[in-house]
């Protein structure tokens, strides 16, 4: 059965369209979920995606999280269903506590946009269809994409290999040098405990498609489409 | 009764905050070179109904816990709580 993916549109979102283009790049249907909704509608997975939803006011990602659409995310990650959340989306998953730490403005001051290059982690390989070690290459564009978190939350994101993705040289070498917004330990992206919620900062669905330059982003909805697959049994039970 | 509460927003101590930084390292070069520390934060101003001082301040304590302020990275601070008029300014005679 085709996975059906879920993309929520905030008022200013801004990569929904993008988003819903890229499931569809990589074979899965998308499905359009607007921030009113009460509920998802059936989907498989769930895309936050990015932009500047409610302007940013307040803190980025602060309101969005008590959008009625929101009750309904949550439920559905806490019954581990696969939700990625994207730049906007990361923030939105972070204020909603559904990821640990938060993310400031960037060491720089500037908004940044270009390419980057990221190492994924997956060290005990635990979280199904994650590569790890792997460099792969995903544009960002953010003015607050620090990431932050107290050191002792940091280091429990290391232990339990929550950390998903770091910037990094093209070798996949992680230092400073190769930190685009001064990210703890070159956080890019990071995963809850149970690896069903995931949040980066670079955006996935910009690096699918082979026409318009690098596809890193295909190994992220790989996963977020796979996840999704490997629970569809027991979605199905449960539906009844 | 409406009682009005002031309170400030703050990034914590320790964390990066480069637009604080930015901020404070252009001082010297406008003559002010004895400013030894400098934060930017958030001003908020509202008027709460509430039956007493106390129920006031503890709803705006849980409006910063909960929305104002993100507690993983902000803290914040209640600097004055006062009886309101119960007419807003700009529409009082």
């Amino acid at each position: 059965m085709t996975v059906r993916v879920g993309v929520v549109t905030f008022p200013g979102s801004l990569d929904d369209r993008d988003a819903l283009r890229a499931v569809a790049t990589m074979g899965a249907e998308p499905v359009s979920i607007w921030h009113g909704d009460r509920d998802l509608g059936g989907v498989d997975a769930v895309i936050l995606p990015g932009g500047f939803s409610y302007g940013d006011h307040l803190r980025a990602g602060a309101i969005a999280r008590f959008a009625r659409v929101m009750d309904a995310v949550r439920a559905f990650a806490h019954d581990g269903g696969p939700v990625l959340g994207v730049c906007n989306g990361f923030q939105v998953l972070c204020e909603a506590g559904l990821l640990p730490g938060a993310l400031i403005r960037n060491r720089s001051l500037s908004f940044v946009c270009r390419w980057v290059n990221l190492r994924t982690e997956n060290p005990s390989g635990n979280f199904t269809n994650w590569p790890d070690g792997e460099v792969i290459q995903i544009p960002i564009k953010h003015g607050e994409g620090q990431f932050v978190a107290d050191e002792s939350t940091l280091d429990r994101l290391e232990r339990g290999g929550q950390v998903a993705l770091r910037y990094c040289s093209p070798s996949g070498g992680v230092d400073d040098g190769f930190n685009p917004n001064g990210a703890a330990r070159n956080i890019a992206g990071i995963r809850n405990q149970r690896g069903n919620v995931v949040g980066l900062m670079p955006h996935p669905e910009h690096a699918v498609d082979p026409d318009l330059g690098p596809t890193g982003g295909q190994a992220v909805l790989e996963w977020l489409i796979a996840s999704a697959h490997a629970r569809q049994p027991e979605h199905a039970v449960s539906a009844r | 009764m409406d009682f009005g509460v002031q309170m400030v927003v703050e990034l914590k101590e320790g964390l990066a905050d480069p637009q604080s930084r930015a901020i404070h390292e252009s001082l010297p070069t406008m003559g002010w070179d004895n400013v030894d520390f400098l934060s930017v934060g958030k001003y908020f101003h509202f008027h709460v109904d509430a039956p007493d001082r106390d129920a006031a301040v503890e709803q705006a304590t849980e409006m910063a816990e909960r929305f104002l302020s993100n507690p993983v990275i902000e803290r914040f601070d209640i600097r004055d709580v006062y009886v309101a008029d119960a007419v807003p300014l700009e529409t009082g005679e």
